[in-house]
């Protein structure tokens, strides 16, 4: 056992310690250094920050995570639970952070196709991953970024040639099981699409257990080259206690094209952070998500897009439904810098409260430093419509499954955006168990 | 079939319906008509259950049972049916669904079994040619992007697929055309039988020509101040509200 600290800041920097001394011939060394002296300067942000104003990671900074305990084994079926049905993909298998070749189902990949593990990338001496890792991350991170930086030991490395299309979807499943102590683990995911290149790739954090209250803080990089088109899937569906911190970071070439869904559908505290930079002509970001929570959860994204050129363009579609007394926060940065003429930005938050005691704070932030552009934005938040409601009732559909129906309604908007349909379909049942009256309402979907 | 006594209701407390009386044998048809605004819809909406009227006096027996204790629900599975004057758009719930969940809850609460899909849709096909209603419409959202006349038709669809006791159809003429108008008519008089009976709320003595009503009656500022038969709704065609008005007052 490590000695009690109270102190976040000296207790990871004990738990780096401790780490530091468990790797040999570290591509990152100096890397990790950095991130933790950063990281120490500012220590965990307080609710002063103007980024987590609504999001109190108090609960974070008291646990006093463990970084190397071991995860106890567990069994192909509790991975079978979770995974997308009958989806044909190459599949890697983590739990708590780390690579599980056993249960993994990678498959044979194509020429210029590159899917592996990034602990096999940092043991690889030839890989040249420790050079390029850190590539994606602009200047909008936070202390997690940096925790992540000086802690991470896996993850994913995918690597697309150009002019190469990825046959099956890419899926990194990382589950969580609980251990002793609380553990948190740091993974990192790099994506890197060549020219003309495309992919699919899914990266869904189940929890296994209720009783677990371990740490995700997981980071993905995403660089897309001329023309590459990447659809990304992140679904977060914690258990009850789960924490999970995270962020997607992206750098977009010309006639780039990211598509976005981000899926918070359960755990203890969620944040997810989307950063991404158009930095040429004809790039475009597509940013939908969805956001369910209940009970006392809390969810919160924060997104960014740099538009900074001109003619780039960004749709960002986000919905959420709220229960009990939990809470809900989206900050949507949009940022036109001065030379990005042109720029067609279009934002919308939509948020529906099932209870008086549930809260959201919803805030789109448009920074606009060029004058011709087109850019909208709108944010709601209310109740159940009482007229479609009525109408409803009024044809003998029953107050509850009403309810339900309008509810379900309103969040598969955004689960009808997801074009692989074994994922799209989990999500409509994800969604559907999520409210009363599930098999009235089954018949609909 | 339906009993309406000395009915008072109110919207944010404002009162709208002032004591209305009204009385609907098994078969029969009634027109109610009126100026705007005088309590048609408030009437036709207290009738389904819409919980924000408050029934401050009065009372409403359908075939015996008090309504003021039924959820809307209850209403539609007792055999009510309400055809909105403006049918609500609700995007993401699927037309045909909503049907078949509606009739099933209906046949459930009289103790039937659910129609599986074939018989459903056997049912389904068969009255919407009663209303020609166009087939595209069914496996849309329900009402959403219909124009104004696909969502009257699509109200008398439902109805006639859900075959209430006691229909209220509130101006369901408003916005047809004329053609459609005959079709839509059409419509309910196939559904006309000894046992159902209907409430036209409607403004235009056009659509009595082609369902012929047992009663007409004119409300006004919250009351029936004038009750007779078809001949009324011509009178109040050539000569307007305002001798009826009157003649109440004068009474
Ligand atoms: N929610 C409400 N709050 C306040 N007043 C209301 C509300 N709903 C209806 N009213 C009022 O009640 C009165 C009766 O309205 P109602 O819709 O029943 O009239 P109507 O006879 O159906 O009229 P129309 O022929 O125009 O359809 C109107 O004065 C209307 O403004
Ligand atoms: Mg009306």
């Amino acid at each position: 056992m490590n000695a009690v600290v109270n102190n976040p800041v000296e207790h990871f920097q004990s738990e780096y310690a401790r780490l530091i001394g468990e790797l040999d011939n570290d591509p990152l060394r100096d890397e990790r250094k950095a991130a933790l002296e950063r990281f120490a300067a500012t220590g965990l942000p307080t609710k002063k920050v103007e980024a987590w104003k609504y999001t109190d990671v108090q609960p974070i900074a008291k646990r006093h995570f463990n970084t190397t305990q071991a995860a106890p084994p567990i069994d192909v079926g509790q991975v079978d639970a979770v995974r997308f049905g009958d989806l044909d993909c190459h599949e890697l298998v983590f739990v708590n952070g780390r690579f599980n070749a056993q249960l993994s189902r990678l498959g044979d990949t194509a020429s210029g196709i590159s899917i592996r593990s990034l602990a096999a990338a940092l043991a690889d001496s030839d890989s040249g991953i420790g050079a390029r890792l850190g590539h994606c991350l602009g200047e909008n991170t936070h202390a997690f970024t940096e925790l992540n930086t000086a802690f991470l030991q896996d993850g994913a490395v995918i690597e697309v040639a150009r002019g190469v299309q990825v046959d099956k979807p890419i899926v990194l499943l990382y589950l969580d099981t609980a251990t002793d102590t609380p553990t948190a683990c740091h993974p990192r995911t790099f994506v890197s699409l060549g020219e003309n290149a495309a992919a699919t790739l899914v990266e869904s954090f189940a929890g296994l257990d209720d009783s677990s209250e371990n740490l995700t803080n997981q980071v993905t990089e995403i660089d897309l080259a001329d023309n590459a088109r990447l659809d990304h899937y992140k679904i977060v569906q914690g258990g009850g206690k789960n924490f999970h911190i995270g962020s997607i970071n992206a750098r977009q070439a010309r006639d780039s094209r990211l598509e976005s869904h981000s899926l918070a559908l359960g755990g203890n505290l969620t944040r997810t952070d989307i950063n991404t930079r158009l930095e040429a002509e004809g790039a475009t970001v597509i940013l939908n998500g969805l956001y369910m929570v209940d009970g006392k959860q809390h969810v919160d994204h924060h997104t960014r897009v740099d538009h900074l050129v001109p003619h780039t363009n960004s749709v960002e579609t986000y919905r959420g439904v709220l229960n009990g007394n939990s809470r809900a926060v989206f900050n949507g940065k949009v940022y036109v810098h001065r030379d990005a003429q042109k720029t067609d930005a279009q934002q919308s938050n939509a948020n529906l409260l099932l209870s008086k005691t549930a809260e959201v704070d919803t805030k789109p932030e448009l920074e606009i430093y060029a004058d011709d552009v087109k850019c909208s934005h709108g944010a709601t938040v209310g109740q159940l419509d009482e007229d479609a409601l009525f109408y409803l009732r009024s044809r003998a559909i029953d107050e509850s499954t009403a309810g339900s129906l309008l509810t379900y309604a309103f969040a598969s908007e955004v689960v009808a955006q997801i074009k692989l349909a074994p994922i799209r379909e989990r999500l409509e049942h994800i969604v559907l168990d999520k409210l009363p009256q599930t098999e009235q309402i089954g018949e609909f979907v | 079939m339906l009993s309406i006594k000395n009915l008072h209701a109110q919207v944010d407390d404002t009162d709208i319906l002032k004591g209305v009386d009204l009385e609907i044998k098994p078969g029969e048809i009634h027109a109610i008509m009126g100026p705007n605004g005088s309590g048609k819809s408030t009437l036709a909406n207290v009738l389904a259950g819409r919980d924000d009227y408050t029934v401050t006096a009065g009372e409403i027996l359908f075939e015996g049972q008090n309504l003021a204790d039924m959820a809307p629900e209850e209403r539609a599975c007792a055999g009510l049916f309400l055809a909105f004057q403006y049918p609500v758009e609700i995007p993401g719930v699927n037309n045909i669904y909503l049907l078949k969940a509606a009739l099933n809850a209906i046949r459930k609460s009289r103790g039937e079994d659910a129609l599986d899909a074939v018989e459903f849709m056997k049912l389904v096909r068969e009255r919407m040619k009663l209303v020609k209603l166009n087939e595209d419409l069914l496996n849309r959202s329900v009402n959403e992007g219909f124009s104004g006349g696909e969502k009257k038709r699509n109200e008398i669809f439902q109805m006639a697929v859900l075959e209430p006791k006691l229909a209220i159809l509130d101006e369901t003429d408003s916005g047809l055309d004329i053609d459609a108008l005959k079709i839509v008519a059409e419509g309910v008089n196939a559904m006309r039988s000894p046992e159902r009976s209907m409430i036209l709320v409607t403004h235009y003595q056009r659509l009595l020509d082609y369902i012929k009503p047992d009663h007409v009656h004119v409300l006004a500022d919250g009351k029936i101040i004038k009750s007779g038969d078809e001949q009324l709704a011509k009178e109040l065609e050539e000569r307007g509200y305002e001798w009826v008005k009157q003649e109440a007052a004068a009474a």
